[in-house]
């Protein structure tokens, strides 16, 4: 956690109060939460009114994705076709799955190319094609998985055009590229604590005014009846100072870790044969702290567990069930094959990564990437 | 070392990882995924295919502080280990799946995966000692507690296998004993319950199991005359030796229970006689594995046919071809092999009985285990009194 967020936690925790209680306390922890709730919505260009406190980036989802269909579908019953691309996070993707199992949501995957880019054709295929039938429009801001940057504003502004509100993750996006609900058209923007150093279970979606959301959890009315629960006072406060911290450093930690992810990737590939980069080769269109890497022939987890020993952490993408790997959706979704796709590898670099650590990398990948790929060959046979 | 520590989830598993990070070694835990749905909770006596379990093998890891890893094995688990259960079962054979999965993906997959990767062996939570001598040779021997030996499904892995193999629960006196130490360690897993049946049967039922995925195939039960005394739905679901469950409508003519003698799908026959036909002077077994050198024919040694049977008195002859013959003189032997589970029981002095096509065969001297095959014939002591009598 950064260090600020850590003194907002800290301090704050001394404090007791319910901030819906009317006593002193209650008011006194009220404050904290609104004067955090300012601070959040001023990092992001939206009103202090368009901010829905949640328990981090996977609630906020499932009540945008529940929520903007539930409401939709009941000013308009024939609007029920969630139009949601394929490479959104499973928090977006789970529930638009349920709602097409439970809830009579029609669901629509929308195409990405090879770079992990939403299809905007196929997006306006379908917009145009099923008119006055779509209830929502969900594409992630960044992609979490290969850094592909989602072209929001042409989302937006097709999604408009035909009187759909559009959903955005943005978890991965906040603190690494500019993001701002007013200037962007976005209608719902989830926002997570945990991404940009913040406590872990905090988030937010952001709610442009006068769209309407039917809510998921009931209960006591807190958040406009919208969202029920207690609010925390210290880990919103110690949420909305990381957000802001992040967004204000932003331009600075760009330059700084895209340089060095350049730099990372650029020497992987030169030393590792058979590695290929996954999502926008032009940095302009990926996050800048991601680099995402396959390696045929090796089994991810094998190169985790290598580089892990070796001192190297890195992660292979999204675990599932039991912590099974499975190839990555979002490469299979880019026409990765199944094979390739097992051999992924992603770098994340953060506030303390150094050259130093870029260098620590180079050593020991193209051994482990050797070591990976005869063991995937052994258990491939018999 | 750098060791792999296979962690199924239950109690063994995880003490047996601990006693390799106190011998020094460098650990890592790896929980096979056997199943590509796995159940959220275990059920019943089931081990080790539930997400629950992968759980318990992750907070064991964390006991333990060391990495922990999942390894993807379903799909060979399935191929190895499930389609040759049912394909077995289907030819009328009666296969052990734990010895299959002891050698096809245990003691394969994941230790030729885990060399791979740098790893000098894997570790289990088997009850079997390893004896290294001086000049590099390892034995494989019973476990110190009986009870819990296992040295019987491991013999299928063979002396390289061994070679990268540690047991660190051989010298274990007792269950009680590991769950104790559990407890002591801070283990959360030390209560809790052993697995008995096969893991990848949800319920414990293998008959239903076996129905489900091989279909009904009706046919008769006839006695050794060829009358038929009965139906049954599916051959494969019988096992010679079988008493238990066999649903005939009328008894034998001379009132004394009947057994399964022999299962033929082809026929989809299952053929029923009295229990003295179940005795068995002869075992041919094939694929064979030897720890050392091949026994000089005549060899004296002890058979076990199953896991939990008794070793029997036997002499050994091996083939170039692979295949091993062992002769058990009847009453000659050193208990009872106990037969399968609900079977002819066995007098004092028995041999032998019950023994199905499939089977493991596995030979001792003494504790030591001096090699193992798969059963491929039987021969009946009239059979083997007749064969002697051309010979």
């Amino acid at each position: 956690m950064l260090p600020s967020a850590v003194d907002a936690l800290t301090a704050a925790l001394a404090h007791v109060g319910n901030p819906s209680s009317l006593h002193t306390a209650g008011r006194s922890a009220r404050r904290t939460v609104e004067e955090a709730r300012e601070r959040l919505a001023a990092s992001l260009g939206a009103r202090p009114s368009e901010v829905v406190w949640t328990a981090g980036g996977t609630e906020a989802d499932n009540l945008a994705v529940k929520g903007l269909f539930w409401a939709r579908r009941t000013a308009d019953p024939a609007r029920r076709r969630l139009l949601v691309s394929a490479v959104e996070h499973h928090a977006v993707l789970d529930p638009a799955f349920w709602m097409a199992e439970h809830a009579g949501a029609e669901l629509v995957l929308l195409p990405v190319d090879a770079d992990g880019v939403v299809e905007l054709e196929a997006l306006r295929e379908e917009l145009e094609g099923h008119p006055d039938a779509a209830a929502l429009v969900s594409v992630m801001w960044a992609n979490n998985e290969v850094g592909a940057v989602q072209p929001v504003e042409e989302v937006v502004a097709l999604a408009h055009r035909h009187g759909v509100p559009v959903h955005v993750d943005a978890v991965q996006a906040v603190g690494q590229v500019p993001v701002d609900l007013t200037a962007s058209g976005v209608d719902a923007l989830t926002v997570s604590g945990h991404k940009v150093g913040g406590p872990g279970s905090t988030g937010a979606l952001l709610v442009r005014r006068g769209l309407d959301l039917t809510p998921v959890l009931h209960g006591g009315g807190q958040e406009r009846g919208v969202r029920s629960g207690t609010l925390d006072a210290p880990l919103l406060a110690s949420f909305a100072v990381a957000v802001e911290a992040a967004v204000a450093d932003r331009e600075e930690h760009a330059a700084r870790v895209g340089t060095l992810r350049d730099d990372l990737v650029r020497r992987v590939l030169d030393a590792v044969p058979g590695a290929v980069l996954r999502g926008p080769a032009d940095a302009a269109r990926r996050l800048p702290a991601n680099a995402h890497l396959t390696f045929a022939g090796c089994e991810g987890d094998s190169l985790l567990y290598l580089l892990d020993a070796a001192g190297v952490e890195a992660s292979t993408g999204s675990a599932c069930q039991a912590g099974v790997p499975r190839p990555s959706h979002v490469l299979l979704a880019m026409g990765v094959g199944e094979d390739d796709a097992r051999g992924a590898l992603r770098f994340s670099l953060g506030r303390t990564s150094t050259a130093a650590d870029v260098d620590a990398v180079l050593d020991v990948l193209p051994g482990a990437v050797e070591r990976a790929r005869a063991a995937g060959l052994t258990s491939v046979g018999v | 070392m750098r060791v792999l520590a296979a962690l199924s989830g239950g109690v063994d598993s995880a003490v047996a990882a601990a006693r390799a990070v106190d011998a020094g070694h460098d650990v890592v835990g790896v929980h096979m995924a056997l199943s590509r749905t796995p159940a959220q909770q275990r059920t019943g006596s089931r081990g080790c295919c539930s997400i629950e379990d992968a759980g318990d093998a992750r907070r064991a890891a964390d006991v333990l502080g060391i990495p922990y890893y999942v390894w993807d094995m379903s799909e060979r688990f399935e191929r190895t280990v499930v389609a040759d259960f049912l394909a077995e079962y289907a030819a009328g054979r009666t296969p052990n799946p734990c010895v299959r999965c002891n050698e096809h993906v245990k003691f394969a997959a994941l230790l030729d995966k885990a060399l791979a990767l740098g790893f000098d062996a894997v570790c289990t939570g088997h009850y079997a000692r390893v004896v290294a001598h001086d000049d590099g040779r390892r034995e494989l021997h019973r476990a110190a507690d009986a009870a819990k030996d296992q040295s019987y499904v491991l013999a299928v892995m063979g002396p390289e296998r061994l070679a990268r193999s540690l047991f660190p629960l051989g010298d274990a006196p007792s269950k009680s004993h590991v769950r104790a130490e559990a407890a002591a360690r801070g283990l959360s897993v030390s209560a809790k319950p052993d697995s008995y049946d096969i893991c990848f049967v949800a319920d414990g039922d293998t008959q239903g199991f076996l129905r489900d995925r091989l279909g009904s195939q009706p046919g008769d039960v006839v006695d050794e005359t060829g009358a038929v005394v009965g139906t049954h739905d599916g051959a494969y679901a019988y096992t010679v030796g079988q008493r238990r469950g066999l649903a005939l409508g009328r008894p034998a003519p001379d009132g004394r229970p009947r057994y399964v003698l022999s299962v033929e799908p082809v026929q989809r026959r299952v053929v029923v006689g009295p229990a003295e036909r179940l005795e068995v002077a002869r075992v041919t077994a094939d694929e064979a594995v030897w720890y050392g050198a091949v026994p000089a024919p005549g060899t004296a040694c002890t058979v076990q046919v199953r896991a939990h049977g008794a070793p029997v008195a036997a002499r050994v002859r091996a083939a170039d071809d692979g295949t091993v013959t062992v002769d058990v003189a009847a009453g000659t032997g050193t208990g009872t092999d106990g037969g399968p589970a609900g079977t002819a029981g066995c007098g004092e002095g028995a041999g032998l009985r019950g023994v199905a096509a499939g089977q493991s065969l596995v030979l001792y001297d003494g504790t030591r285990v001096v090699g193992q095959g798969t059963v491929r014939a039987t021969v009946s002591p009239a059979g083997l009194a007749d064969a002697r009598a051309h010979a």
